[in-house]
């Protein structure tokens, strides 16, 4: 089962993509993650994940079930109580901080309101002590593929939600990140947008060598983008299953309709009843 | 995308105006028709008689005023802010001398104000510093809570961008204070002139340096009621005046034009 992840297009120049035939190594390993709060609250139990390269991974699950606190472990945003986090192909700091080369796309756009579209994206090259004459084409370029070039004076507010979520996505994207972590980013979008926004992803993921760590409750939207699901349960966190999603890239709107997605999207709501009924009721 | 904006202030404006020239006129005729003496209580156009025969002498007196409230205006933003800096870096600083700014706020002026102008030797300083210590609490409670205000999103991004505490500061926690320390600073620049105003009551000094206060104390002894209300105006007209200063301010700093480019250089 492990084997068989789609092989990813051919892009010029990767980074770590490993010949043909010999397993590559994981770019994420997650051993052992657990989370209990102060208040004894047991968030995360027991996970075990290895992430690798080329995967767009979905964490599926009911709300509670800790799948966003898994996200921001893996940014470095919180620390497991017990359990480690390793990548096996990045190199470390004398810190022991690992070069982890992300970008993170979030629940909100969480643009800075007071800087137009182009300074937005430009914030983490800055951050990174970049000049801004030096990366102005690398910026047009991902604004580009956002499509959103017309917009690059353009100031928040003056953005609709779907393109506000480019920009954000945009700004993920400008460091030329190995994984992409996205939490429920087109949660709070109408269908229409959310839609169109699912299919342009698909097309950066298959134009940009990336690995996608993408949390959503939604089973159709999962099944859509993902080449593996791993569905987990609530109260306390764990994995319940974990899907591959044999069907090719490129995926358009025709896959949308087709017997696979729709046998896929079948099992994923079983696999994801399944872990509800492992879930206990919300305490009141 | 401005001029229905215009349209609108221009129609909010007018009914206030026709209010204004109503009571004016009903003012004036009700003075007229009862004859009511001046020195009980001047019809508007005695008022501007006198505003225009004193107006050389009540110039002078508002610009003094003026420059008090200018200066302790400008000093507390500067101590305010500097002082709201500090209270964020740590909140042990915080807790130790918030009691005291809110001490300083709740005591009336007027009655400290005898006290610093005993103390202080200088008159004109001692005013600015009356002026100073209530115009100060708005910019640093309005500053503290700006920048204490970050948005849990924004500061996630900062922290997976390795972002140092100066980068955040600068790029995050200053831009997202602004509005809030230009909401203290409106404040603040009314209640400076307030300041300016009740520590020259309490003076009540004359001489080169005497304010629009010692106007109207001086007015007030000579039954000059007329040239009384015209100082009064005065002090209205200039408090509405700096308001608006600060409005417009605030909306050149925090308008949509603003460029990124001025920050990084600062």
């Amino acid at each position: 089962m492990k084997g068989n992840v789609v092989p990813m297009f051919d892009p010029p120049g990767p980074p770590d993509q490993k010949p043909e035939g010999a397993p590559a190594r994981p770019l994420l390993r997650l051993t052992g993650i657990s989370k209990t709060y102060a208040n004894n609250t047991v968030a995360l139990e027991g996970v075990d994940l290895d992430i690798r390269p080329g995967e767009f991974l979905t964490l599926l699950g009911p709300s509670g079930c800790g799948k966003s606190t898994l996200l921001k472990m893996i940014a470095g945003l919180a620390a497991p109580s017990t359990g480690t986090i390793d990548w096996p192909q990045s190199s470390y700091d004398a810190l022991g901080e690992p070069d982890r080369l992300l970008g993170f796309v979030f629940q909100e756009p969480t643009l800075l309101p007071w800087r137009t579209v182009f300074d937005n994206v430009y914030l983490p090259l800055k951050l990174a002590g970049q000049r801004k004459a030096a990366v102005r084409e690398r910026i047009m370029e991902v604004l580009a593929q956002v499509g959103l070039t017309r917009f690059a004076n353009a100031y928040p507010r003056e953005l609709s939600g779907g393109m506000k979520m480019r920009v954000s996505i945009a700004r993920a994207l400008v460091t030329n990140p190995r994984v992409l972590l996205m939490d429920e980013p087109f949660a709070a979008l109408d269908e229409i947008t959310r839609t169109k926004l699912n299919n342009d992803l698909l097309k950066l993921f298959a134009k940009q060598n990336l690995t996608v760590i993408f949390v959503t409750h939604s089973v159709y939207e999962s099944v859509y983008l993902s080449s593996r699901i791993v569905v987990m349960s609530a109260r306390p966190g764990r994995v319940s299953s974990d899907m591959t999603i044999d069907a090719p890239y490129p995926r358009d709107e025709e896959f949308r309709t087709s017997t696979i997605y729709n046998d896929y999207c079948r099992r994923a709501s079983e696999a994801l009843r399944q872990a509800m009924a492992e879930s206990p009721e919300e305490p009141e | 995308m401005a001029t229905p904006r215009d349209n609108s202030t221009l129609t909010e404006m007018l009914p206030p105006f026709v209010v204004g020239i109503i009571i004016l006129a009903a003012w004036e005729a009700a003075c007229r028709f009862f004859a009511i003496p001046a020195y009980l209580f001047p019809a508007p156009s005695a008022i501007g008689q006198s505003l225009i025969a004193d107006g050389p002498s009540l110039m002078r007196a508002l610009w003094s005023t003026l420059k008090v409230a200018l200066i302790a205006l400008g000093l507390a933003t500067l101590i305010g802010s500097i002082v709201a800096f500090l209270f964020v870096q740590n909140r042990l600083i915080e807790r130790s001398f918030f009691p005291y700014a809110v001490i300083m706020q709740v005591t009336p002026i007027v009655a400290v104000a005898p006290l610093i102008i005993i103390l202080v030797k200088n008159t004109q300083v001692a005013l600015i510093i009356c002026a100073t210590i209530i115009a100060v609490f708005p910019i640093i409670s309005n500053t503290t809570i700006g920048l204490r205000s970050l948005d849990s999103g924004h500061k996630n991004l900062f922290a997976i961008n390795n972002a140092s505490r100066l980068q955040s500061l600068i790029y995050l926690r200053i831009p997202s204070a602004l509005p809030f320390f230009f909401a203290g600073l409106r404040v603040a620049s009314g209640l400076s002139l307030i300041g300016a105003v009740v520590a020259e009551f309490v003076a009540g000094t004359g001489g080169r340096s005497a304010g629009l206060a010692y106007e109207i104390l001086q007015a007030g002894f000579q039954l000059e009621i007329p040239r009384m209300f015209a100082a009064l105006f005065l002090i209205t007209m200039t408090g509405i005046l700096m308001f608006s200063v600060m409005v417009v301010l605030s909306k050149v700093a925090l308008g949509p034009w603003h460029d990124s480019e001025h920050e990084q250089e600062a």
